[in-house]
C-alpha cells in the first residue's frame, strides 16, 4: 500500500474522547497527538485506494479528506506542513485498524484509541529517521558549536542510534533514555519548557503568539537582563573555571530598578529564551552524565523556528562537557510558519456520523510529552501495527 | 555563587541617616529590650567590644554579618582544700570556696541590615579600645562596595577573602561544633523543623548556595572542596523576574506574595493536560507540567500572588532537581542549602524539600542550617584567626547571648517577617577542652541524648515550660542569696530572671529557636543565663555544707554495709545509690534534718523509695551478673549530686566494685550545674574519704580509682560531647560497664542510649508529672540494667 503522510497541527480547545466501536479499514488514518498546547495530526492517505474502497467512504469523510489535503492553512491560524509531508511511503503488510474500546464519548462518535505516548514518541522518531526525510538525513548536528565563525549544520547518521538521550521539549520537557526500540525509560522532566518561555513572554511583553515571542527574542539582548559572571568578577572567575560570559544570575540585573526601566521587551524575550534553553541544556547534560550516554537528541515544538535555542544547546552541551556530549536535532522540528488553529473543533464537527469513524491513534500529553510530530507519527504507526 | 546583590533597596545604606530607633525591636523574645531606646547599636548587641580582636565582616546584598573574637571575664567558683592536719575537722567547713575571675574566649557574630553599617562601624570605632588589630577580613559581594567606608571608619585594612572558601569553612565549623545546627524541613507537621544529630563524620556533603545564582559545591574534607556546578536560575531570578511580573520591589515582599498565591492558576498541571485524575508514569495529576503554561495568553490577567507563587515553585523545583542530579552523579546523600534565597523562609524550604524528595525519590535529604546566614562571616573570621587555632578547640553555642532561630512564617508571625530590620546575634564560647564521643556508644551517628523531644511533644513542652517558669523566682532568689556579700547581687538576680523569662517566652512561641527543645536545653539555657549575670555557682555553699555533713556519716554507713551478707549488701548499695537521689537536698527542711540527724535523713530517704518491683526493674539480672559473671574490667560512673549522693551513695558502691577487682573511672562535671558535684569538689571528697578508708586510699594511689571531668557543665549528659581525656581513659582501661545515675543523666537524657558494653541506669523520679507519664508514681525507681546483644 502506498500513500503519503500529511502533518497538521492546531491548538487544543476541547479534548474529547470517543467510545470505541469495532471498526475497520476505513481511510484516512490519523495519528493525533494532543499536547498541552498543540494538537498534532498526522494523516495517512493511501494512493492506491481502489474504487470499491473509495465507495466505502461516505460523503462526509471525503469532505474531511478534501479539507485536509486541499488546504495548506486551516481556519485563521492552523496550517499544514506541506514541506514535512513524507511522500511515497510504502507500508508493508495488511494494516487494518483494530479498534478497541477505551473511553466514553465526548467527541460525537469519533473513534479514538488511546496509546502510550512514550511508545509513540520513540516509534515516531525512529521511524522518521529510518525512512529519511524525503531523501535527506533527518538527523543533524552543529559542528564547532562553540565557534560562531566555523559553526555549521551537518547531517548525522543515526544508523546505530542506541543508547541515546531523547529530550522532548514541549510545554514542559521530558527526558528519556533510549537503549533500544523497546527498551527505554523516562528519566526525568522539568516544568520549565516551551510553555514557560511562551507564558513568561506573554506576561513580560504582552505578545500573543509564539511566533511573535520568538521574533522579539531574536532581536533582543539578554545580557542587559541577566547578570553575567563578568558583571560580578570583572572577568572570568578563575577559581571555579567560570568564563566571564556565563550567566551568573538569570534576570539578575532586574533586581535593580534603574535596569528594570532600561530594558526592552525584546531583551526580556531573549533573556527568557536563554534562561529556559540553558536550563534544559543543564538538566539534559546532567542526565546524560548520570545515564552515561553521550548523544542527546533534542526534539519538540519549542525548537521550531528556534535556531537560537538549538545553537545554544549545541554550544552549552559541547562547552560544559568539554566536547564529550553531542547535541543532535531532527528536521521535523524545523518550520518557518507557525500558527495555531482550533482544529479539533472542526474535526469534531465533521466526524459526527457514527457510520464514518476513521481510526485515530490518540496520543495524550503528559508532563513531558511529545509536542512535535513524532508522537503523532508514532500514534499512526501504532495504529497500523496493531491492525 | 554568592553574588554581589546590591539593589536600590539594599544598597542605600551608606548614605542613609539612621533610623534604628524606629526599626529595631520588632523581633521577639530576647530582643524585646531593643524596642525603646536605640539610636546607636546598644551594648547588648556589640558585646565585649573592649577586648575585641580579629574582626571579620561578610557583606551580602542586604545584610551585613560582623564577627569578632573577644575575651570574657567570668566569675568562677573555686574550691580549695584546707590543710586540716592537726586541726579539729569537726567544726571546720570541708573546704574553702572562693569566687575568682576567669578569662574565657568567645566568638561574637552580629547580623544587621546594610542600612546600619555606617553607624555600626562608628560604634565599633568608639568602643574599640584595647585592640592591636590591624586588619579586617572581608567577604561577600558588598566587601568590594564598602571597602573604603570600612577602612576609613575603622582604620583597619580590608583583607578580602574568597566567598566560597569562607562559606565552606564556616559550614564545617558549625557542623562540627554546634549541636542541632542542621535540620530537615517538614511540611504540614507539628514540628516543621526536624533537627539532626551531629554525625561524627560530616564529610562528604553537597553545599548548594543560592544567592542571586546557584553554586553547587562538593565538600570532601576540611580543606578539599570543588565547585561542581551551578545554575543561573536562583534568588536573583526570583527577585528580578518577580519584580518585573508583580511590580513588587522587595525580596521579602515577593515571598510574602508567594505565600498567599495559588500557582495552579498560572501553571499547567499534569491533570490540565490529561483532564481528570489520570495518572501517567506514576506522576500525580497535581504536578506541574509546564510552569507559566497557563499564562500563554495576552488577554487574561493573573494575580501578583499567583505569579509569585508559580515563580517560587519554578525556581525551587529547578534548583532541587539540579541539586539531585549533582548529588546522584557524585554519590552524595546530604545536601545543605544556604544563601539569601533560603534565609529561613518556610515557603522556600518547603518547596525545595518537596523538590528534593520528588526528584531523588527520598534518597537524598535536603538539609538547612540554623546559622546559615553566618557561614561567610564565620569562615572569614576563621581565615583571619588561624594563628589562634580555633579548630583545635571545641566551641559551644551560648544560649544566653544568641538570638536563636526566629520563625519566619509570614502567615503566623507577620511582624517577625521583617526581622531583617533588627539585629540578630550568635555567640560561641570556646570550651576549655576538646569534646568527643564516648567510645562506647553503639552508634554515634544515631545517638540522641534526649529522651523527649519537646518540639515534637506539645503537652510535655507546655508542662516543662510552665515548670521552669514557676521555678524561676526561686532560682533567682537562691542566686541572690548565694552571694550575700555582693551589693548588686539582687539586681543581677533580677536581670537573670528577666533574661531567662524572655528565653522561655521565646521558646513558647518558637520551640525550635535553639534546635530541638529538651529538658536539657532548658536547663543548660538557665545555666548560661546564670553565668551571664555572674552567678557561677549558686549552690556552692549548699554543696559545701552537704558534703561536710555526709562525710561525717561515711564511716558508719560503711560499717553497716560491711556487717551485711553479700547479697543483702548488694541490695543496700543499690538502695544507697538511689536514696542519694530522693531529695532535693537544697531544700532547707532537708538540710535541717540532715544537720541534726544525718543518719536519719539517709534512712528516711531510703524509706521513701518505691518497694520492688520497681517501675523499671532489672535488679535480679544485675545481681545474677554480679554473682555469676567475672568481675568487670573497668566501670565508668557518671555521678550526680554533691553530698549524700556522691559520698554515701556512689563511694560505697565504688568501694564494692574496687573490692571485686573492678577499676573505676568516676566522672564529674567540669563546671557547676545546680547541686551536681563538680570535678574539683570530687577531688576533695575523694581525698577526705581516702583518709578514712584504706580501700579507696589504695585504689587512688594505685590508680585503680580515677577521677576525671566530663567536660560538661550541664545537669544532663550528652555522651557525644565528652572530655577527650575521659574518652582516652575509657579506651585505655577497656571499660566494660557504664553507670549513669540521676534524673538528668539517666532519664531526661540517655534513657534510650544504646552502648557497646553493659550499662546501669538508675534514678528516682522526683517529679510526679514525669512519673505519671512513665506509668508510675512520685519516687518511683528506675533500675535499668542492659547488656548489649551479641
Amino acid at each position: 500500500m502506498r500513500g503519503g503522510v500529511a502533518t497538521v497541527e492546531g491548538v487544543v480547545t476541547a479534548v474529547g474522547v470517543a467510545s470505541w466501536l469495532p471498526r475497520t479499514e476505513v481511510f484516512p488514518w490519523f495519528g493525533l497527538d494532543i499536547g498541552g498546547t498543540l494538537v498534532k495530526l498526522v494523516y495517512f492517505e493511501p494512493k492506491d485506494i481502489t474504487a470499491e474502497e473509495e465507495d466505502e467512504e461516505v460523503e462526509n469523510l471525503k469532505n474531511i479528506r478534501k479539507y485536509l489535503t486541499s488546504n495548506v492553512a486551516y481556519g485563521s491560524t492552523g496550517i499544514r506542513d506541506v514541506h514535512l509531508e513524507l511522500k511515497d511511503l510504502t507500508l508493508c503488510g495488511p494494516r487494518i485498524a483494530q479498534l478497541v474500546e477505551v473511553q466514553s464519548n465526548e467527541m460525537g462518535d469519533l473513534q479514538l484509541r488511546k496509546l502510550d505516548e512514550l511508545d509513540c514518541l520513540i516509534k515516531g522518531v525512529l521511524y522518521i529517521d529510518s525512512v529519511g526525510f524525503n531523501g535527506h538525513s533527518e538527523c543533524y548536528y552543529f559542528e564547532h558549536p562553540t565557534d560562531a565563525a566555523r559553526c555549521q549544520k551537518l547531517p548525522f547518521n543515526l544508523e546505530n542510534p542506541y543508547p541515546l538521550l531523547l529530550v522532548n521539549i514541549g510545554s514542559g520537557v521530558s527526558i528519556l533514555a533510549v537503549y533500544s526500540k523497546e527498551n527505554y525509560r523516562w528519566v526525568t522532566g522539568t516544568s520549565l519548557g516551551g510553555g514557560t518561555f511562551f507564558g513568561l513572554c506573554c506576561l513580560l511583553t504582552g505578545c500573543s503568539t509564539f511566533e511573535e515571542a520568538m521574533e522579539m527574542a531574536s532581536r533582543g539582548d539578554s545580557t542587559k537582563v541577566d547578570k553575567l559572571v563578568r558583571d560580578i568578577y570583572g572577568g572570568d572567575y578563575e577559581r571555579f573555571g567560570l568564563p566571564g560570559w556565563a550567566v551568573a544570575s538569570s534576570f539578575g540585573n532586574m533586581m535593580s530598578k534603574e535596569k528594570r526601566e532600561s530594558v526592552s521587551k525584546e531583551d526580556l524575550a531573549k533573556a527568557t529564551l536563554i534562561t529556559i534553553t540553558n536550563n534544559i541544556g543543564s538538566i539534559a547534560r546532567m542526565c546524560a552524565l548520570n545515564e552515561n550516554i553521550n548523544r542527546v537528541v533534542f526534539v519538540g515544538n519549542f525548537l521550531r523556528i528556534n535556531t537560537i535555542s538549538m545553537r545554544l544547546l549545541a554550544y552549552a552541551l559541547d562547552y560544559w562537557s568539554k566536547g564529550q556530549l553531542k547535541a543532535l536535532f531532527l528536521e521535523h522540528e524545523v518550520r518557518f510558519h507557525f500558527q495555531f488553529v482550533s482544529l479539533s473543533n472542526k474535526l469534531c464537527s465533521r466526524y459526527s456520523s457514527p457510520r464514518v469513524s476513521p481510526a485515530f491513534g490518540l496520543l495524550t500529553d503528559h508532563l513531558l510529552a511529545p509536542q512535535g510530530y513524532f508522537g503523532a507519527v508514532g500514534a499512526l504507526l501504532e495504529l497500523l501495527d496493531s491492525a | 555563587m554568592r553574588i554581589h546583590l546590591h539593589t536600590d533597596e539594599a544598597g542605600r545604606g551608606a548614605g542613609l541617616a539612621f533610623k534604628m530607633a524606629e526599626r529595631g525591636g520588632r523581633g521577639s523574645g530576647g530582643h524585646g529590650s531593643l524596642d525603646k531606646s536605640i539610636t546607636l547599636p546598644p551594648d547588648e548587641i556589640f558585646r565585649n567590644l573592649e577586648n575585641a580582636k580579629r574582626f571579620a565582616i561578610d557583606i551580602g546584598g542586604s545584610l551585613t554579618k560582623l564577627a569578632y573574637y573577644s575575651t570574657v571575664q567570668h566569675k568562677v567558683a573555686r574550691v580549695r582544700s584546707f590543710d586540716h592536719s592537726g586541726k579539729d575537722i569537726e567544726n571546720e567547713p570541708l573546704y574553702e570556696i572562693s569566687v575568682q575571675e576567669e578569662i574565657t574566649a568567645r566568638l561574637h557574630f552580629i547580623k544587621f541590615e546594610n542600612n546600619y553599617i555606617e553607624t555600626c562601624l562608628d560604634f565599633i570605632k568608639d568602643h574599640l579600645v584595647n585592640t592591636e588589630t590591624k586588619v579586617i577580613k572581608a567577604t561577600g559581594g558588598g566587601a568590594y562596595k564598602f571597602k573604603d567606608l570600612i577602612e576609613k571608619k575603622l582604620g583597619l585594612k580590608v583583607d578580602k577573602e574568597d566567598v566560597m572558601t569562607c562559606l565552606i569553612k564556616g559550614c564545617n565549623f558549625l557542623l562540627r561544633n554546634i549541636p542541632h545546627e542542621v535540620f530537615a524541613y517538614q511540611k504540614d507537621s507539628d514540628t516543621e523543623f526536624r533537627f539532626q544529630t551531629n554525625h561524627p563524620n560530616i564529610f562528604p556533603y553537597l553545599l548548594v548556595n543560592i544567592g542571586s545564582g546557584v553554586s553547587i559545591v562538593k565538600v570532601e574534607s576540611e580543606d578539599k572542596f570543588e565547585w561542581i556546578g551551578g545554575s543561573s536560575i536562583g534568588g536573583g531570578t526570583f527577585w528580578g523576574l518577580g519584580a518585573l511580573l508583580t511590580k513588587t520591589k522587595k525580596f521579602d515582599e515577593l515571598l510574602q506574595l508567594a505565600s498567599k498565591g495559588q500557582h495552579t492558576n498560572v501553571d499547567m498541571l499534569v491533570k490540565d493536560v490529561y483532564g481528570g485524575a489520570c495518572q501517567t508514569l506514576g506522576l500525580s495529576g497535581n504536578l506541574i507540567a509546564s510552569s507559566f503554561g497557563k499564562s500563554t495568553t495576552a488577554d487574561k490577567e493573573f494575580s501578583k500572588e499567583d505569579m509569585a507563587k508559580s515563580l517560587l515553585h519554578m525556581i525551587s523545583n529547578d534548583i532541587g532537581q539540579l541539586a539531585c542530579l549533582y548529588a546522584k552523579l557524585h554519590n552524595l546523600d546530604k545536601i545543605y542549602f544556604g544563601g539569601f534565597f533560603i534565609r529561613g523562609h518556610p515557603v522556600t524550604m518547603r518547596t525545595i524539600t518537596f523538590s528534593i524528595n520528588f526528584f531523588s525519590k527520598g534518597e537524598v535529604q535536603a538539609l538547612f542550617l540554623r546559622h546559615e546566614g553566618y557561614l561567610g562571616a564565620i569562615g572569614a573570621f576563621l581565615k583571619g584567626a588561624e594563628q589562634d587555632n580555633p579548630n583545635q578547640y571545641s566551641w559551644g553555642e551560648n544560649y544566653a547571648g544568641s538570638s536563636g532561630l526566629m520563625s519566619t512564617s509570614p502567615d503566623v508571625y507577620p511582624m517577625q517577617r521583617t526581622r531583617s530590620g533588627t539585629f540578630d546575634m550568635f555567640e560561641m564560647d570556646r570550651l576549655e577542652r576538646p569534646l568527643v564521643n564516648l567510645p562506647l556508644l553503639k552508634d554515634p551517628s544515631t545517638y540522641i541524648p534526649d529522651t523527649v523531644d519537646l518540639t515534637d511533644d506539645a503537652m510535655a513542652r507546655k508542662y516543662w515550660l510552665t515548670c521552669f517558669e514557676e521555678a524561676l523566682d526561686g532560682v533567682a532568689k537562691r542566686a541572690a542569696a548565694s552571694q550575700p556579700d555582693s551589693v548588686d547581687a539582687p539586681e543581677r538576680a533580677e536581670k537573670f530572671r528577666q533574661k531567662y523569662w524572655n528565653k522561655l517566652q521565646t521558646l513558647r512561641q518558637q520551640p525550635f529557636a535553639y534546635g530541638t527543645l529538651t529538658v536539657r536545653s532548658l536547663l543548660d539555657t538557665r545555666e548560661h543565663c546564670l553565668n551571664e549575670f555572674s552567678f557561677p555557682d549558686p549552690y556552692s555553699k549548699v554543696k559545701q555544707k552537704e558534703n561536710g555533713i555526709a562525710l561525717k556519716c561515711f564511716q558508719s554507713v560503711i560499717e553497716s554495709l560491711d556487717s551485711l551478707g553479700w547479697e543483702e549488701r548488694q541490695f543496700a548499695l543499690v538502695k544507697g545509690l538511689l536514696a542519694g537521689n530522693v531529695f532535693d537536698w537544697g531544700a532547707k527542711a532537708v538540710s535541717d534534718v540532715l544537720e541534726c540527724e544525718p543518719q536519719f535523713g539517709f534512712e528516711e530517704a531510703k524509706s521513701k523509695l518505691q518497694e520492688r518491683p520497681w517501675l523499671e526493674d532489672s535488679y535480679s539480672q544485675w545481681l545474677e551478673r554480679l554473682k555469676e559473671g567475672p568481675p568487670h574490667k573497668c566501670a565508668l560512673i557518671f555521678a550526680d549530686n554533691s553530698g549524700i549522693d556522691i559520698i554515701l551513695g556512689v563511694f560505697p558502691f565504688v568501694r564494692e566494685l574496687l573490692s571485686r577487682g573492678t577499676e573505676v573511672i568516676l566522672a564529674c562535671n567540669s563546671g557547676p550545674a545546680l547541686n551536681d558535684v563538680t570535678y574539683s569538689e570530687s577531688l576533695i571528697v575523694a581525698e577526705r574519704i581516702a583518709a578514712m578508708d584504706p580501700v579507696i586510699q589504695s585504689a587512688l594511689r594505685e590508680e585503680k580509682l580515677l577521677l576525671v571531668q566530663t567536660g560538661s557543665s550541664s545537669p544532663c549528659l550528652d555522651l557525644s560531647r565528652l572530655d577527650k581525656g575521659l574518652a582516652v581513659l575509657v579506651r585505655e582501661r577497656k571499660t566494660d560497664l557504664v553507670i549513669i545515675e540521676g534524673m538528668g543523666r539517666a532519664i531526661h537524657t540517655n534513657y534510650y542510649a544504646a552502648l557497646k558494653c553493659e550499662s546501669l541506669k538508675l534514678a528516682v523520679i522526683k517529679n510526679s508529672w514525669l512519673a505519671d507519664r512513665l506509668g508510675g508514681k512520685i519516687f518511683s525507681v528506675i533500675f535499668k540494667y542492659e547488656v548489649p546483644c551479641k
